[in-house]
């Protein structure tokens, strides 16, 4: 069984090499400044003892005050997981990329480009990915129609 | 760290910008039903004993080996696969095997939710077909959109791109609903006349109201 790792402890390590990157953990997830996001993901990905060399899903959310990307991580050396949070504003959705860790993050990040339009800053082909080219709007915004 | 784009990426940006354009010029021709094609079951006058001496002869062997097109696009495919496997066997009917290929179909059969982005490729199967050509719309979905007939995606029934000559309600239908779709397209079938394609050719489809829709 995969064992999830505790929020708060993988906060302290990231906190101690990249201060101001954690901006909230619990027991299940660690939330991320979306501008941080890369750094922190190259850390968890590289760090002996973590090597999170697997991203099972990207998801993404709108709680209409914010829109949020979910990364679920696994270590397939190690049998652990993480949950990985970004928040960003709907004024503003940008989050940077993580295409260049986990190059499975191209089509789900482009998806979530399309349907929920969260610019994700540093993705070699963000383009619409569902919808065709000239569609208006982002389907699965809960402002949408 | 901004990737510079190969020249494909840039030739496959064009094809995404055709496309999308393609996409929208069909939703806007689209928004109205086009009329089912049964202009020939209207009652009439009769047609003379030699022309329907060859009617009989032709829809017999017509209807009677209708070659179906499987267009699978979503959940009504699992019913329409035992509709031709040995259980239900829709070979009784002159149906035999699906074709993998368009040009060697008679019958499309639309199985499933329809999206405008697929739109476009089953208009274009339909018109690979070589006449004559049926369709049936099978499942809540391909005949109205179903649940999704208000969808940002989604055609609220196939009959806005391609002509529909029966409609086979359900969700999915069972093999034999599709079945009974198939007698109910072999009666169709066998009230049309070669006069309008033989006699007539290409001069019936000069007539309001004759000739195959396309």
């Amino acid at each position: 069984m995969t064992k999830p790792l505790v929020g708060q402890d993988v906060a302290e390590l990231i906190a101690e090499h990249i201060p101001q990157a954690v901006v909230e953990a619990s027991d299940e997830w660690v939330i991320i400044r979306p501008d941080l996001l890369l750094q922190v993901a190259q850390f968890l990905k590289a760090t002996p003892g973590l090597e999170f060399n697997y991203l099972n899903c990207i998801t993404g959310v709108d709680y209409l005050d914010y829109l949020e990307v979910v990364y679920h991580l696994t270590s397939m050396e190690h049998n652990h997981s993480l949950v990985l949070k970004v928040r960003c504003s709907r004024e503003k959705p940008e989050v940077t990329s993580v295409v260049s860790v986990w190059r499975g993050a191209d089509l789900q990040e482009r998806e979530i480009f399309d349907l929920l339009g969260i610019t994700f800053v540093g993705h070699p082909n963000l383009k619409r990915i569902f919808m065709w080219e000239g569609f208006k709007g982002h389907p699965l915004r809960r402002d949408y129609l | 760290m901004e990737v510079e784009k190969p020249g494909f990426a840039l030739f496959l940006e064009g094809m995404d910008q055709t496309e999308g354009k393609e996409i929208e010029e069909l939703i806007a021709r689209s928004q109205q039903p086009l009329p089912d094609p049964d202009e020939w079951l209207e009652p009439g006058p009769k047609p003379n004993l030699l022309v329907t001496t060859i009617d009989k002869v032709f829809n017999w062997g017509r209807h009677y080996s209708v070659w179906p097109f499987g267009s699978g696009l979503a959940c009504c495919a699992m019913e329409m696969v035992p509709t031709a496997a040995s259980r239900f066997d829709q070979a009784r009917f002159g149906m035999e095997i699906f074709r993998a290929s368009p040009r060697q179909a008679d019958l499309l059969i639309v199985a499933g939710t329809l999206t405008w982005k697929m739109a476009r490729a089953l208009r274009l199967l339909y018109d690979q077909m070589a006449e004559p050509k049926w369709v049936v719309a099978m499942g809540a979905c391909a005949i109205s959109g179903g649940t999704f007939a208000h969808s940002y995606s989604v055609v609220p029934g196939v009959n806005r791109v391609i002509p529909v000559d029966v409609y086979v309600p359900g969700c999915p239908p069972r093999p034999e609903a599709l079945l009974y779709g198939f007698m109910q397209l072999h009666q169709k079938i066998e009230r049309r006349s070669v006069r309008e394609e033989f006699i007539l050719g290409d001069l019936g489809k000069l007539i309001p109201g004759k000739g195959k829709q396309s």
